[in-house]
């Protein structure tokens, strides 16, 4: 039979990713000292399983480099040896090599192996140098001649079936190398009421007639040498030209992968067992209530209308719950987006000479894949901008009085329907001065201006804004914060930062659960429905026009019991037709949006629904003020407002009548 | 068709011997550790066990330790896959009652071979 392994490459690459996480996040673990037997045996069984997958597989650079990291890791578990920081950084460079072989084949690419080779040969040598046993280089088989007469004495020790052996096996073997005589002696049997059914007792001799070697009569007996007392005496007859040497050891045939099969980037996603029973319960379900409800259907008269109810809202349960359970199955833990952190946290602050430890918590909180593979690249600058900038040299540490040892931390968690990501330092602090100096000199802020705190902060994340004096290796590059705060409003959130002077830096990021369903409130304004997250939403009243005063013939304010909130008026800002709503029938919608809040008047709050977020600028363009559009029950398209991005067309551009995108 | 229990905690070697065995016809139930295997051969009857050495919660030998401990398992033949750098562990996993052992890498061919070997 043939079977194509190719067919196993992609497991085997999404495995092995994996074990190379573990393997890299162990290493590290045992670098901060704790060589505990668990890690050591959860690292060795990674390297272990990638070996044996690599050599079945057919990967052989593979292969070739972690067996000599698995017989580190051996002896590392065996006690025969140390593992100091030596070893764990030539590991290191081991898991790193691991991951650029196996990108290369699953790309189906020739591996490039001027960087590997040299970190397999200080692997190797590492190997021998140690208090290790040498590898056991293979048996050299001496080609035994064939024979013509092969003469097997087999005695089964008693307990052989103990192992679940059989003697039968072992002749029925044997006969699949020839024509045997076989005799048989009952001498050890015993009387029959002493007779134990599960001891053996019969002894064989069989003459096997074969053109096989000695060898070949000895492999059938491989797995009982203990158990059996075998002799084999071969008796060369005709000298036979013998084909029947020693058949090549058992090594798996490279296989290679179809030509043009795509292992690249197919979106693929791991799913728990658990989360698809639920999701075929589910359906059970729904399809109990479609069948009830067809039932209804047919026989249906108005004493039958509360079951119609009843099933219409189980109907709607239904769809309720299969849709979480479906977008559940996109939720995969935050974890994965941490786990790069402790080795870079490691590698960066040796560069740095600074000594720093990071905690992450809040890696079983659970976001969509999309958002998990897109906010990698923002945590990434936020942490190496932490660890550049942020955290001090241990001498100036220990100078203020701080630990010399910095903090670093990853955080996670789930709030109102959001997930919030922190990452804070307990460095130095934003340098409030020096932001102030940039701002003025780029014209942000006018000399002199006041300006609160916050607002000040929030300029980092402006175009071309950074602070450090020196553009390091590290961050710095041009690449600034405004390209973390851009990627991560694509991924429908918000990034915030809150400082200390001198006791450090918190980053915040707000993301939505899921980037394809929001919780909406439909709301009319000059006639056009419209959608308003509601998660952005505090609260609504109906409008006093003694509430509403001007500032300075500028924005208008609305006195909410002791506060006062600018004023949006949705149909001016976005030049909707239609006479404006008289102010005491309008109703003012109180909402929150980075950190600001504002009223925002509209006509009409009708149901709340959720709705499936359509992109405009995929299939539009971008508009600032909106978020996306939807189609609602009735089919008519409403747009999803941006508040945001209201509040910016409102408040931050003085008096604007914006019709259309840039 | 004899059922063949397949333990290894190693997805992709689970799929290769799943499908080489299931394409030749055997009924095969896969675990992906010790544990499981054992609570697996506690609910159902197989005719061959193949189980990998080195796996998280109960590993091969402890295993086949466990298995022979049950009544119903005393004689059924369990092939513990280990590799050639691990001699140690043949005679480790037959002192723990093992049949004997198929050594990876292998190949379909090779898995076949054995298991027909031992299932006749």
């Amino acid at each position: 039979m043939s079977i194509d392994l190719s067919m196993f490459h992609r497991t085997f690459f999404e495995e092995s990713g994996e074990g190379l996480s573990l393997m890299e996040s162990g290493l590290l673990g045992l670098r901060d000292g704790a060589e505990d037997a668990d890690t050591v045996n959860a690292v060795f069984r990674a390297a272990h399983s990638i070996k044996g997958g690599a050599g079945t597989f057919g990967f052989t650079a593979i292969a070739q480099l972690t067996h000599s990291m698995e017989t580190l890791l051996d002896e590392v578990r065996s006690q025969a040896r140390r593992a100091d920081g030596e070893l764990v950084d030539l590991l290191l460079f081991g898991v790193d090599a691991l991951g650029s072989l196996l990108r290369s084949a699953e790309r189906g690419e020739a591996p490039d192996m001027t960087e590997v080779d040299p970190i397999r040969q200080a692997l190797e040598a590492m190997v021998q140098q140690g208090g290790s046993r040498p590898p056991l280089p293979a048996e050299p088989v001496p080609a035994a001649p064939a024979a013509a007469r092969i003469v097997v004495d087999i005695a089964p020790h008693p307990e052989l079936f103990a192992s679940g052996n059989d003697p039968y096996r072992l002749l029925r073997e044997l006969e699949a190398l020839g024509r045997c005589d076989t005799e048989v002696f009952t001498d050890r049997l015993p009387g029959f009421h002493e007779m134990d059914p599960e001891v053996a007792y019969l002894r064989w001799r069989v003459v096997v007639h074969t053109g096989a070697s000695e060898r070949d009569v000895a492999d059938v007996f491989e797995w009982v040498t203990d158990q059996c007392d075998v002799q084999i005496t071969a008796t060369p007859a005709t000298p036979v030209a013998g084909p029947a040497a020693a058949e090549p050891a058992a090594i798996a045939k490279p296989v290679r992968a179809a030509a043009g099969t795509d292992h690249g980037q197919a979106g693929s996603i791991r799913v728990k067992t658990e989360k698809i029973d639920a999701l075929i319960n589910l359906v059970g379900e729904l399809v109990i209530t479609q069948s009830m409800l067809g039932e209804l259907g047919q026989h249906f008269d108005m004493t039958r209308l509360e079951a119609l109810r009843e099933g219409l809202a189980q109907l709607e349960r239904n769809t309720r719950e299969l849709q979480e359970n479906v977008i559940g199955i996109r939720m995969v833990p935050v974890g994965l987006a941490f786990s790069r952190f402790p080795r870079m946290v490691h590698d960066v602050s040796r560069q740095l000479k600074k000594d720093v430890q990071l905690t992450l918590s809040g890696e079983q909180t659970e976001l969509d894949k999309t958002v998990i593979e897109r906010i990698g690249d923002p945590l990434v600058h936020l942490v190496r901008n932490a660890l550049d900038h942020g955290i001090e040299s241990p001498e100036v540490r220990s100078a203020q009085g701080k630990p010399a040892q910095g903090r670093v931390a990853l955080n996670a968690f789930h709030r109102g329907g959001e997930i919030f990501i922190e990452v804070s330092d307990d460095g130095n602090g934003l340098d409030k001065a020096r932001i102030r100096r940039k701002a003025e000199a780029r014209g942000l802020v006018a000399a002199g201006e006041p300006v609160a705190d916050e607002r000040l902060y929030d300029l980092i994340f402006e175009p071309g804004f950074s602070t450090a004096d020196t553009v390091s290796d590290l961050s710095g590059r041009g690449v600034g914060m405004d390209v973390v705060r851009s990627n991560i409003k694509e991924l429908g959130g918000t990034v915030g930062v809150r400082t200390r002077p001198g006791l450090g830096t918190t980053f915040t990021i707000r993301l939505p659960l899921t980037l394809a369903i929001l919780d909406g409130q439909l709301l009319r304004i000059a006639g056009q429905t419209f959608v308003a997250p509601l998660v952005s939403m505090v609260e609504t009243v109906r409008v006093n026009p003694a509430m509403v005063g001007r500032v300075a013939g500028q924005a208008e304010l609305y006195r909410l019991r002791d506060e006062y909130l600018p004023v949006l008026r949705p149909q001016r800002l976005f030049g909707l037709p239609g006479r404006e709503a008289p102010l005491h029938e309008s109703l003012l919608m109180v909402v929150e949006a980075d950190g600001r809040r504002a009223g925002m008047l509209v006509d009409e709050l009708t149901a709340q629904q959720q709705v499936v977020i359509k992109s405009l600028e995929t299939n539009f363009r971008p508009v600032p003020g909106l978020s996306g559009a939807t189609i609602l029950g009735d089919g008519t398209v409403a747009l999803i407002l941006d508040v945001a991005g209201v509040m910016g067309l409102g408040l931050d551009r003085g008096e604007p009548p914006v019709a259309a995108a840039a | 068709m004899p059922s063949i229990l397949t333990v290894d905690d190693s997805a992709s070697m689970r799929q290769l011997v799943g499908f080489t065995l299931k394409s030749a016809g055997y009924d095969v139930v896969e675990a992906a550790d010790g544990q499981e295997a054992l609570s697996v051969a506690r609910t159902r009857g197989v005719q061959l066990v193949l189980t990998d050495v080195n796996m998280p919660n109960m590993d091969g030998i402890s295993l086949t330790r466990e298995l022979r401990a049950l009544p119903t398992y005393k004689f059924t033949p369990i092939l513990l896959l280990t590799t050639e750098s691990a001699p140690e562990k043949k005679l480790q996993g037959k002192a723990a009652g093992a049949t004997g052992w198929l050594v990876k890498p292998f190949n379909p061919e090779q898995l076949l071979a054995t298991v027909k070997k031992v299932l006749g």
